[in-house]
């Protein structure tokens, strides 16, 4: 009798063969999406999702590219590095997408790199971290549309220069995002005559950093930055509104999402970051060469969803729009369209790209636009 | 070793010596390579758990020793990757030592809570010691394995080498279940007195099976590193270690080859689940990845309120007394005729 529970471990063995090939049939063109749909990092891979099918959706109705229906395939990798090389595997080897968008953070770009570098497929990459495309010797297939993290760095610091604070405290998270802007925080620091007083962390999952702020606070600091881009990065604010902490709190670009603010509350305002103009398209010049591009994707996009519009989403925007472009121009032969996106320049969420050999993000400090929190919304901060 | 142990062997050899074939494409083969490092620490870990009845909540830790030996020896000083591993075992059974002579002489939930607290303490080094670690940005760079010049660079090749490690995995531990101390173990977990008035070192084989058990799982770190090649402190926290004793739970903890098949269907279930979405996409619903959780949640509830033995044994018993059934109804029907 045993014997027999064996057969379910044959079974299970059976259940492996029933693996099929899809056929790419001719007149589509078959692209790849990993965001982080689920998990931790379910802020930037949701607004990322909808936003990728929202485009292909609209891009389909008008009779597709150059009369080819564009395929999105989407696959959820959880904010996990394992889920995002299965996924990655699975667009290259089993749907044989031309190109991949995403995935969603940092670290789970960097787990995919090899991959996408060995089956020479190009990566469009939603994650911050400079060091997804740096060096740009060793990242021949990879691409990113959010801004740089040290260009982040760079604006942040300008507009302390220019306050005249010079001791600050700095407080990131213990991720791929939050470990490689305390790099860049530390590298750039000395450039800008700014002094780091206090160098704290948090886990992604903490709920309480008070005790990180009374070090921060006990060393002098004349502000705080703070580097996170999941929720508990809101904690922050309020933990420094219970310790009565009045010196001024920057945030990194990864704040750039609504839902970050509410989750902060009245401890919000006043918070200055740099993001992407199109948190506060509101309050950007209408000779901005951005404007339009900005108003017609937040338009659009409040339409389609229940959500307020994310800087997340507008990196899926640009990224599936300069992929798109490109597939116009060349069709989806891999090699052509890296070599393609590599000559880009577009008018995006993010900013006035400009893609070169040397240059694998196409952006620099001024896609940056300091803003500040009042009222509960983004504005633009007044110089 | 029982006949149906070999039997098992053979049929898991049998599976892997088909599979390329059956599965047709790479990706598949990526996804068994990951089942394979899962299974191997459920084996270890289900030594530990089933035989010898300690919880493990900090078997990620052991893992994340191995890759992050291999990844630092490797990247750093530019060592062998295999001899990297060697280290990586060592560094493991030491740890396992070191904590099993306090831990040892705790039982059920105190020793649940000091191993978790280890597969604490090494995340946080793994994210702070960035001078070591690399932090939270990771390690990349990590070299790929070679075998006598023959370097592993296809998912096939690994497949092969990988579950070929799992066979030789599950061969170790099924002698062991049936040898003196294999024995000796399965009376510590019925009673830890009997065992001890009959001759069982209790603190002893304890450690022993404890330091196997990281082991397994620090083999399996170091390959999980030299087949993604980047490695950061996001796989190895303590919800994977969750994970790992979720699936020991799930295919059955009192059997190694419950434990086995629970790692492998927790880790193609969310395959399995995506196939559902095409197949579900094929009639035009929208199946999206979001539910996956909720199922996911639903199978592992249904399996603990109906088989709470494990799948292995609880389906084996559910087969049985079908198979009895119809033995019943048919010999009524047979009489009926007559």
């Amino acid at each position: 009798m045993k014997n027999r529970s064996l057969l379910i471990l044959c079974a299970l063995s059976v259940l492996l063969s029933l693996a099929s090939t899809t056929v790419v049939s001719a007149g589509e063109y078959h692209v790849g999406c990993i965001f982080s749909i689920t998990g931790k990092a379910s802020w930037l891979g949701e607004p990322e999702r909808n936003t990728a099918e929202m485009i292909a959706k609209k891009i389909n109705e008008a009779g597709g590219i150059n009369g080819n229906k564009l395929v999105l395939h989407v696959e959820d990798d959880q904010g996990d590095n394992t889920q995002a090389v299965n996924a990655a595997n699975k667009l290259i080897k089993k749907d044989k997408v031309c190109a991949i968008i995403g995935p969603s953070t940092s670290a789970t770009s960097m787990a995919i790199i090899k991959i996408v570098d060995e089956a020479k497929i190009p990566l469009l990459s939603c994650a911050g971290a400079a060091v997804i495309v740096e060096p740009v010797a060793e990242r021949k297939w990879v691409f990113k549309t959010p801004q740089k993290d040290s260009d982040c760095v760079k604006r942040i610091y300008d507009h302390m220069k220019s306050k005249g604070l010079k001791d600050i405290g700095i407080i990131t998270t213990t991720t791929g995002f939050g470990g490689a802007g305390r790099e860049q925080l530390k590298k750039i620091a000395a450039e800008y005559g700014i002094n780091l007083v206090a160098d704290e962390t948090y886990d992604p999952t903490a709920t309480d950093m008070t005790a990180q702020l009374m070090k921060i606070k006990n060393a002098g600091a004349q502000a705080v930055v703070n580097w996170s881009i999941e929720p508990a990065q809101s904690i922050v604010p309020q933990n420094m509104k219970q310790l009565k902490m009045t010196i001024p709190l920057y945030q990194s670009h990864g704040f750039g999402n609504l839902k970050y603010v509410e989750a902060a509350g009245e401890a919000a305002e006043g918070i200055i970051f740099p993001a992407g103009r199109l948190l506060a398209v509101d309050t950007v010049p209408a000779d901005h060469p951005q404007k339009k591009v900005l108003a017609d994707y937040r338009d659009e996009y409040e339409k389609n969803n229940k959500d307020k519009v994310s800087t997340f989403g507008g990196h899926a925007y640009d990224a599936l729009n300069i992929l798109a472009n490109a597939l116009k121009k060349v069709g989806d032969d891999p090699a052509k369209l890296r070599d393609e996106i590599e000559k880009t320049e577009f008018v995006g969420t993010a900013g006035v790209f400009k893609f070169s050999a040397t240059d694998h993000c196409g952006l620099d400090k001024t896609a940056f636009e300091m803003l500040t929190v009042k009222n509960g919304k983004f504005v633009v901060l007044g110089q | 070793m029982k006949i149906k142990d070999y039997v098992g062997i053979g049929i898991v050899m049998a599976a892997v010596a088909v599979a390329p074939k059956l599965v047709g494409n790479e990706y598949y083969l990526g996804v068994l390579i990951f089942a394979a490092l899962n299974c191997l620490t459920c084996t270890g870990l289900c030594l530990l758990m089933g035989y010898a009845g300690q919880i493990s909540i900090g078997h990620g830790a052991f893992i994340a020793v191995g890759a992050y030996t291999s990844a630092v020896l490797t990247t750093k000083l530019g060592w062998s990757p295999w001899t990297a591993m060697g280290c990586g075992v060592i560094l493991a059974a030491g740890i396992a030592v070191f904590m099993g002579l306090p831990t040892m002489r705790l039982k059920g939930h105190y020793l649940a809570m000091a191993t978790l607290g280890f597969a604490s303490i090494i995340h946080i080094v793994a994210v702070a010691a960035v001078d070591v670690t690399g932090g939270p940005s990771g390690i990349t760079g990590i070299p790929r394995l070679q075998l006598f010049g023959f370097v592993l660079n296809s998912d096939t090749r690994n497949f092969y080498f990988y579950w070929g490690i799992v066979v030789a995995g599950l061969l170790l531990a099924v002698n062991l279940i049936h040898s003196r101390v294999g024995r000796g173990l399965q009376a510590i977990h019925g009673s830890e007195d009997a065992a001890a008035s009959l001759g069982v070192n209790i603190a002893v084989d304890k450690i022993k099976v404890l330091v196997l058990s990281a082991v397994y799982a620090s083999i399996s770190g170091s390959l999980y590193a030299h087949y993604v090649l980047f490695i950061d402190p996001g796989p190895f926290d303590v919800m994977h270690s969750v994970l790992l004793v979720t699936m020991v739970a799930v295919g059955g903890l009192h059997n190694i080859w419950g434990a086995f098949s629970g790692a492998l269907l927790l880790s193609l279930l969310p395959e399995g689940l995506s196939f559902l979405s095409e197949y579900l996409q094929t009639f035009d619903i929208r199946y999206r990845t979001d539910y996956d959780t909720l199922i996911y949640g639903g199978i592992l509830l249904l399996i603990m309120l109906f088989l709470p033995e494990g799948l292995f044994e609880g389906l084996s018993r559910l087969l049985k007394t079908v198979f009895s059934l119809r033995r019943k109804w048919g010999g009524g029907l047979a009489r009926h005729a007559e």
